[in-house]
């Protein structure tokens, strides 16, 4: 095996232990900005400012009793939370978070910072989270309860529904870019107009923006548009009846799709891993800071926005997202048609 | 190349043990899954001709979207279990049925023979280029493009008009 390769299963195996530390850093940074928002102190015992509650979080999980409902159907009931974890994970695989870099000249050849580089790699993304619907609708089947059934059922409603104005914002970006690769989608972002703008998706593409966050938030199943786990309604939505580590899975899925959707919106709209100050090599950093700012956004949001209604939820995704997505692509066509 | 030819024997048992379990099943749910991993084997097979954007095309479309509406019909109507069916015998249509499935199977047999004879000759075509596909789809097949989805726009008016109560 040459260097090269062993540099990439390493890159590897460190996204896969990022991806699964960022849902516990983002265990911890709800609670504490819930809190905050809150007034209140927020997890402060485990370790220093908190820190490790996360861990305790997953210790306390692992401890506790799997319990599966005596009429649940046991293989799909087992699966489905793997499905979902395992679909979260795979969607990060194309997704580039930094230019070619040698590691501060501890590689001989440079690598590029991302596990793979697929010509298609926004389609894969969204092959990849269609196929997170199946773990919720699969769970919610499983388990043999009404609160899972239409838990699952309108989340995955809810998803299809959003998947439409998502993949019409993303269109927009692909005819601007003339690729479906987000690595050249990054690319094309870099520079300035004018000298001072970031030559940035997200300003001429700004309903784009919207749309995609709109759509993102509710992709993920968040606050406001929560209603898989509107609690008053529907008990816990599809995961109702799942305890222990199963239970952990769908919360693990959860986070990593939220990491997921602003790594790509970060690629998409907010110029990637290209700013100033920094050089390219150390372009990651930014990449984290943007992606970082997304996230705490998501938070924040759902600390501060009361849920929609399911019906409203619906009007919005149907009568006002889509149709805007419509028109963004159409007029971002016009434009780029015009441009040539 | 060797790991290709490995690819293609395992992904293609895949499609087959998957096609033919999801006959097989007495569960309607279980058929819909295998169902999906028989076009999740038929995209890895896309792959490996060099279509890429076709294998994703096929898990988006036939994997997500077809197959999740397929979930949905099954677990809404809550379609019982099948009762275990004979192969031969039962009523008139299961015969013809039967006899149906053997004429096909024999009718693929023979095509197939027959292009082993022909053989798949020469480079495969590059077809991951999105550029070209949407080049072809709107000049050299665009009345058929066209049609198709002012068909599918009747399709979803019929549904709607047909599944709306009458006030």
């Amino acid at each position: 095996m040459n260097a090269s390769v062993i540099a990439h299963l390493v890159l590897i195996l460190v996204v896969f232990t990022c991806l699964l530390l960022s849902a516990a850093a983002m265990v911890y940074m709800e609670r504490k900005v819930a809190a905050a928002l809150q007034q209140r102190y927020g997890p402060y015992l485990v370790g220093p400012k908190g820190l490790m509650q996360p861990f305790a979080d997953v210790i306390k999980l692992m401890f506790k009793e799997e319990l599966r409902p005596k009429a649940s159907d046991a293989l799909l009931f087992a699966i489905a939370p793997m499905l979902s974890a395992a679909a979260a994970f795979a969607a990060f695989a194309v997704v580039p978070f930094g230019a070619e870099t040698t590691l501060f000249g501890l590689l001989r050849e440079p690598i590029e910072l991302g596990v793979a580089d697929v010509n298609v790699a926004l389609l894969v993304i969204f092959a990849v989270t269609s196929m997170g619907i199946y773990g919720i609708v699969l769970a919610g089947w499983s388990s043999n309860s009404k609160y899972s059934l239409l838990g699952a059922l309108r989340s995955s409603a809810q998803m299809i529904s959003y998947e439409l104005s998502y993949g019409l914002a993303i269109a927009a970006i692909v005819m601007m870019a003339g690729s479906l690769s987000l690595r050249q989608v990054v690319d094309g972002q870099a520079g300035y107009w004018l000298h001072v703008i970031p030559r940035w998706n997200v300003f001429p593409q700004i309903v784009g923006f919207f749309i995609f966050m709109c759509a993102g938030v509710a992709e993920t199943n968040r606050a406001p548009f929560d209603f898989p786990e509107a609690e008053q309604e529907l008990v816990a939505g599809y995961h109702t009846e799942y305890s222990s580590m199963s239970f952990a899975m769908f919360f693990l899925a959860e986070y990593i799709n939220m990491v997921t959707v602003s790594a790509v919106a970060t690629d998409l709209y907010l110029g990637g891993w290209h700013g100033p100050f920094l050089p390219l090599s150390l372009g990651w950093l930014w990449f984290l800071a943007k992606a970082f700012v997304l996230l705490f956004f998501y938070v924040w949001m759902r600390w501060t926005l009361p849920r929609y209604r399911y019906d409203q939820l619906m009007a919005f995704g149907w009568k006002f997202l889509l149709p805007l997505a419509v028109v963004n692509l159409l007029v971002t066509a016009g434009v780029v048609v015009y441009l040539g | 190349m060797a790991m290709d030819v490995y690819l293609f024997y395992l992904l293609g048992a895949v499609a087959i043990a998957a096609s033919v379990l999801v006959v097989g099943q007495r569960n309607p749910m279980y058929s819909v899954l295998l169902l999906i991993v028989s076009f999740m084997a038929l995209a890895g097979l896309y792959v490996l001709l060099n279509a890429p954007f076709l294998a994703v095309t096929q898990i988006i479309i036939y994997g997500g979207a077809i197959m999740v509406l397929f979930l949905f019909v099954v677990m809404l109507l809550n379609v019982p279990r099948e009762d275990p069916a004979r192969l031969f015998g039962g009523s008139g249509t299961r015969r013809f049925g039967v006899a149906l499935a053997v004429a096909l199977a024999i009718e693929l047999t023979w095509a197939l023979r027959r292009l082993g004879a022909i053989g798949l000759r020469g480079e495969l075509p590059d077809v991951s280029s999105v550029r070209l596909i949407g080049r072809v789809l709107f000049t050299d097949y665009r009345f058929a493009f066209e049609a198709t989805s002012v068909l599918i726009l009747v399709a979803l008016v019929g549904a709607i008009v047909m599944a709306r109560k009458e006030s």
